[in-house]
């Protein structure tokens, strides 16, 4: 319980409790009834009201207008390490690079193994390396990714996939800039996720539910992962993929086609 | 996992808003639907701050349940689980009224 700020006139500013803390014993200096000004010294109070990701929710902003401007769809791709996002964006680029131009901002943390997977498929690909420089973040935040734009020729592109740090925690706070947010669920993560980690699978517009060519060999009850997803965030549109066979692959690929420019 | 970024920004924002004077106590709002580890918040605002001019200030966290209202029945409830339902008559469409706070509510400027 902090102490408060008493003028000459009785008023005490800034209280968050309706009862009158004029009685409680918070002061640590004896009083000097006899000579004094009015007012009890403490420490001043002051409203601040301000969001803690403010600043990285303007620069994300800036990030958007950049896109927008552009003319490039952006999706923010997040998922637990492992569930297979690197692949499903191997097999995207092979469906859509005929047609459409793709640039990948690619975050991890301390390699390039992703953006060397990604090579070679025609798309302009920016690595931003969360552990080098950036202090080894969990996440990408809207300022990684406004330093990975320069690297990419935006004007040229239709379509900007953020291949976010393997995380299902901290990437769902930070917005980037991005137009949609999509993640990609593994059937080997069992059906509570959506329970543990509810503000990745509330954020997102889609949920791609990768690895189905496993289900035959798992106790996974694809029902009781879908209930709870639903639980969490009602509605969310989902789609079936197997990266590995290529099922699916399609659908997402819609999905990301009919983003459309912001 | 985030909260040492997350300390980074609330620094700035208490660095705006002290403009130079000398801090007590930082009172941050955080909604339940925040992933954020109370305990760690505060271990890695000392850590953040360590040598600092916000070096010995009290980080205050002020926890906010996370709260739906009802569209069908008028209720007001507390989830206890992150399942967006109506705490009295369950119902699905009940909308999330407080639980998502991310703020810098106030601080204590030590008086000169």
């Amino acid at each position: 319980m902090g102490r408060f700020h008493r003028h000459a006139d009785g008023t005490v500013h800034d209280h968050d409790h309706d009862h009158d803390h004029g009685h409680v014993d918070h002061d640590h200096e004896p009083r000097d009834v006899g000579d004094h000004s009015g007012y009890e010294t403490g420490p001043l109070r002051v409203e601040v009201l301000e969001h803690i990701l403010g600043e990285n929710d303007r620069t994300a902003a800036a990030n958007a207008a950049d896109f927008s401007a552009a003319g490039v769809a952006v999706v923010n791709l997040m998922s637990s390490p492992g569930a297979g996002k690197t692949l499903l964006l191997q097999r995207t680029l092979e469906h859509l690079a005929p047609t459409t131009r793709v640039g990948i901002v690619e975050g991890d943390i301390e390699t390039s193994l992703d953006a060397d997977r990604l090579g070679g498929f025609g798309a302009a690909i920016s690595l931003v390396n969360t552990g080098n420089g950036f202090g080894g973040e969990c996440h990408l935040d809207a300022t990684m990714v406004r330093s990975a734009l320069p690297s990419l020729p935006l004007g040229e592109l239709d379509l900007v996939v953020i291949e976010n740090v393997g995380n299902l925690v901290c990437p769902a706070e930070f917005a980037v800039g991005e137009q949609a947010r999509a993640m990609v669920y593994s059937v080997t993560e069992g059906e509570e996720k959506p329970l543990k980690y509810p503000v990745m699978f509330r954020a997102v517009d889609l949920v791609v539910i990768n690895k189905i060519d496993l289900l035959p060999h798992l106790d996974l009850d694809l029902d009781v992962f879908l209930a709870n997803l639903d639980d969490v965030n009602p509605g969310v549109r989902t789609v079936l993929t197997s990266a590995r066979t290529g099922e699916g692959v399609e659908e997402w690929c819609d999905w990301l086609l009919g983003l459309g420019a912001p | 996992m985030h909260e040492l970024s997350l300390c980074r920004s609330i620094a700035v924002v208490v660095g705006e808003h002290a403009a130079g004077r000398p801090v007590e106590r930082v009172r941050v709002r955080i909604g339940a639907f925040r992933q954020v580890v109370p305990e760690t918040l505060v271990y890695c605002w000392g850590l953040l701050n360590d040598g600092s001019a916000l070096a010995g200030s009290i980080l205050d966290i002020e926890h906010v349940p996370a709260v739906v209202e009802c569209p069908d029945c008028g209720a007001r409830s507390e989830l206890s689980v992150p399942v967006l339902r109506c705490g009295a008559c369950g119902s699905r469409e009940a909308t999330l009224v407080s639980g998502e706070e991310f703020l810098v509510a106030s601080l204590d400027l030590t008086e000169a």
